[in-house]
C-alpha cells in the first residue's frame, strides 16, 4: 500500500533535487533556506529537542527547580523512585492499563469495524452493512470531545446517588442502590478503564474500516469462492491485510496508556483515586516536580516513562515482524 | 474508490443477479451486526444526551431523579458557567491559542516539510530523524526542563508561551504528514515555474501550497481536534495564566466538592463538546476522508 508511491516519489524528488544543485545558490534560494527552514527548526529544537535532552541530564541531578543551584547525584533519583512504593503502584497500574486498554480497544473497534464493512450479503460481491454510516459517524464523537470532558462527565456518570449508571441499574431491579463506582477500590480501574477505551474505540473503528475498504475485493471474492466463511474471512484475510493499521493502533494506544494522564486526572480530582488504585506515573511525576519540588527526581520518572514507551513499541514491532507481518516501516 | 465501483458496474450479469438473492443467513447476520452496532451507538450517544439534559437542572434536580427532565429549560445553568464560573472567558481564550496556534503550525510545517521533501543538503536526514524522535517520545518526558526554559524567557503562564509550545509540539506530526504529500505532488510544475523565472518563495506560496490544500486541510482538522484537546501543556506550563477551555473546566470540576452546583458544572461540559460536535458533523465526511489519509502513508 505505502510502497509504490514511495518508490516513485523518490525516483521523481531525487531528480528534481539533482537538476535543481546543479544551479548556484542566489539571494533568493539562501534566504528562501534560511527562513523556510531556519525558523520552524529553530522553534523545535529550543522547544522540543532541548527540553528532551536536558530532561536526561536532569535527571541525574537534584536540582528543585526553583533554585538556581544543584549537584550530581548519579543515578540515586533512579535507585529511589524504584525503591519507593508508590510509584511502583503508579507502574503497577500502568502496566494494567498497557495489557488491556489497547487490547480490548483493538479487538472491539475491529468486531465493529468488520460489522460495518461485511456485515451485508453473503453471496455476489463484498457488501457493507446497509444504513451503517450512522454507526460510524456516530462512534466518532467521542474523538471529537475533550478528555477533560468525558472524564468530568463519566464521574458524573458512576455518580452513586444521582448517576446515570445507578439510575439504570436500579431501575432495572438490580439493587446497586448507592454503590460508589469510582469510590471503591475493586471498581475504580475498571470503570477508568470502561471511559478510556470509550473514547478511542470510535477513532480506531473509523481507522479500520478505511483499511478493510482499501483491501481489493477480488481478495475478499476469491475467498468466498473458495468456500471461506465471514469469519474464516474475517480472521484470515482481513487481519493480516491490516495489520499494519492494528500495529499502529496498538503502539498509539500503548503510549496512551502509560500516560493516561488526563483521564486519570479528571476522573479523579483526588489523585490516585481509592487506595490508589487508579494512581499512573505522570500524575505522581507531575505530583513530584510541582507539588514537592524535585525537578530532578521528576525527570528520572520521565525516563522511566519515556524507556518504558520504546520498550513496548519495539515489542509490539517485534511481535508483528515475528508473526510474519512487514517491517513496519510506518508509525 | 472510484476504480472498485467501476468495476463493479462492469462486472459479468450473472454476479449482478446472484448478488440480489439474501439468504437468511445473510438477514440473521445483518440482523445481529445491526443490534450490535445499535447498542455501541447508544453507549456512546445516550451519556452525552443525558449530560445534556441535565444541564438544564438544577442540583436538587439532578440529585431527585437522573432520569427526571428539568423542570423548565431555562439558561440559568449556562449564564452561570458561562461568566461565574468563567468558562466563556477560557473559551475565548481557547479560540485565540488554537487558532493562532493552527495558522502558524501549518504555515512553518509546511515550509519545514516542503524544504525537506524537495530539497537534498548536509543535514537533511538529521532533521528529519529528529522529527521522528519528537513523534516517539512522550511529551511528559519534556515538561519538566519546558517548564524551566520558558520560565527562562519570561513566557511561563502566557498565552504566547502556550502559542509557541503548542506550535513547537504540533510541528512533528505535521511536518511528517506534509513530507509524504509534498514529495508526491509532481516535480515537474516546481521546475516549469522556475523556468518561467518564479523564485523559490513565489513557487512555493504560489504553486505548491495551493497544490497541497487537499493534505493541510487534513491535516489542520486534526491539528486542531488535538490542540483544542490538549490539557497537559496548559497545565504543566500556563498553571497561573488565564486558563484556556479544557484547563477552566478541569478547575471548576475540582472545586465542585465545595460548591455544589451540578447544573452548571454538565453546562459548562455541554459548552465545551457542542461546538466541536456540530461542527464535525458537519465536516464528517471530509474528516473520515482524512483518517484514512493520514493512516495510509
Amino acid at each position: 500500500m505505502t510502497l509504490p508511491p514511495a518508490t516513485v516519489s523518490t525516483r521523481g524528488g531525487g531528480l528534481s533535487t539533482a537538476a535543481r544543485g546543479r544551479r548556484k545558490p542566489s539571494l533568493d534560494r539562501i534566504s528562501f533556506m534560511a527562513v523556510f527552514l531556519g525558523i520552524p527548526l529553530a522553534i523545535y529544537l529550543l522547544f522540543v529537542i532541548w527540553p528532551f535532552l536536558q530532561a536526561f541530564f536532569y535527571s541525574l541531578t537534584d536540582w528543585s527547580g526553583f533554585s538556581p543551584s544543584f549537584n550530581f547525584v548519579g543515578l540515586d533519583n533512579y535507585a529511589r523512585i524504584f525503591t519507593d512504593d508508590l510509584f511502583l503502584k503508579a507502574l503497577g497500574n500502568n502496566i494494567i492499563l498497557l495489557i488491556v486498554v489497547p487490547l480490548v480497544t483493538v479487538v472491539l473497534s475491529l468486531i465493529l469495524a468488520t460489522l460495518v464493512t461485511v456485515g451485508g450479503s453473503s453471496k455476489g460481491q463484498i457488501k457493507g452493512l446497509k444504513n451503517s454510516s450512522f454507526y460510524r459517524v456516530v462512534s466518532f464523537f467521542p474523538y471529537t470531545i475533550p478528555a477533560v470532558a468525558i472524564g468530568i462527565m463519566w464521574g458524573q456518570i458512576y455518580d452513586p446517588s444521582g448517576g446515570l449508571l445507578n439510575g439504570i441499574l436500579n431501575g432495572l431491579g438490580l439493587n446497586f442502590k448507592d454503590y460508589a463506582w469510582l469510590g471503591n477500590a475493586s471498581t475504580a480501574m475498571w470503570c477508568s478503564i470502561f471511559v478510556i477505551i470509550w473514547g478511542f474505540v470510535g477513532f480506531y473503528m473509523v481507522l479500520f474500516i478505511a483499511g478493510i475498504k482499501g483491501i481489493p475485493s477480488e481478495i475478499f471474492e476469491a475467498a468466498r469462492i473458495d468456500g471461506a466463511g465471514r469469519l474464516r474471512t474475517a480472521l484470515s484475510i482481513t487481519i493480516p491485510m491490516i495489520r499494519d493499521n492494528i500495529q499502529t493502533a496498538y503502539v498509539y494506544l500503548g503510549i496512551f496508556a502509560l500516560d493516561a494522564f488526563v483521564y486519570m486526572a479528571s476522573l479523579f480530582p483526588n489523585a490516585g483515586g481509592p487506595e490508589n488504585t487508579t494512581l499512573v506515573m505522570s500524575q505522581q511525576l507531575f505530583f513530584t516536580a510541582f507539588q514537592r519540588g524535585q525537578f530532578g527526581m521528576a525527570t528520572a520518572m520521565g525516563v522511566v516513562l519515556a524507556v518504558a514507551t520504546l520498550i513496548f513499541s519495539g515489542l509490539v514491532f517485534l511481535v508483528n515482524k515475528l508473526t510474519g507481518g512487514s517491517d513496519g516501516g510506518r508509525l | 474508490m472510484t476504480l472498485l465501483k467501476q468495476q463493479r458496474v462492469s462486472a459479468p450479469a450473472g454476479h449482478v443477479e446472484r448478488e440480489a438473492k439474501t439468504t437468511a443467513g445473510d438477514k440473521a447476520v445483518a440482523a445481529t451486526s445491526h443490534v450490535v452496532l445499535a447498542i455501541w451507538s447508544a453507549i456512546v450517544v445516550l451519556p452525552l444526551l443525558w449530560t445534556f439534559m441535565s444541564s438544564f437542572k438544577t442540583s436538587n434536580e439532578i440529585f431527585a431523579s437522573p432520569f427526571a427532565l428539568p423542570g423548565s429549560w431555562k439558561l440559568d445553568n449556562y449564564i452561570k458557567a458561562w461568566s461565574e464560573a468563567g468558562i466563556g472567558a477560557a473559551f475565548m481564550n481557547s479560540v485565540i491559542v488554537v487558532c493562532v496556534s493552527l495558522v502558524l503550525v501549518m504555515l512553518l510545517g509546511s515550509m519545514c516539510a516542503y524544504v525537506l521533501a524537495r530539497f537534498t543538503f548536509p543535514g537533511s536526514k538529521l532533521i528529519y530523524v529528529l522529527m521522528l524522535a519528537g513523534l516517539t517520545f512522550p511529551v511528559f518526558l519534556a515538561m519538566v526542563p519546558l517548564f524551566g526554559v520558558l520560565k527562562g524567557m519570561g513566557l511561563l503562564n502566557q498565552l504566547p508561551g502556550v502559542i509557541i509550545t503548542y506550535v513547537a509540539f504540533a510541528l512533528p506530526f505535521t511536518v511528517f504528514f506534509l513530507f509524504s504529500f509534498f514529495k508526491n505532488l509532481p516535480g515537474e510544475i516546481a521546475e516549469a515555474a522556475a523556468i518561467d523565472g518564479a523564485g523559490e518563495w513565489r513557487t512555493f506560496f504560489q504553486i505548491m501550497l495551493p497544490m497541497a490544500k487537499p493534505g493541510l486541510a487534513s491535516v489542520a482538522i486534526f491539528n486542531f481536534l488535538g490542540l483544542w484537546n490538549q490539557f497537559l501543556i496548559p497545565v504543566t506550563i500556563n498553571a497561573g495564566g488565564p486558563k484556556v477551555l479544557s484547563q477552566e473546566l478541569a478547575a471548576f470540576a475540582s472545586q465542585m466538592g465545595y460548591a455544589v452546583d451540578f447544573g452548571a458544572l454538565f453546562a459548562a461540559v455541554t459548552v465545551t463538546v457542542i461546538p466541536v460536535l456540530i461542527a464535525y458533523i458537519l465536516f464528517q465526511r471530509q474528516l473520515q476522508g482524512s483518517v484514512s489519509q493520514g493512516t495510509s502513508r
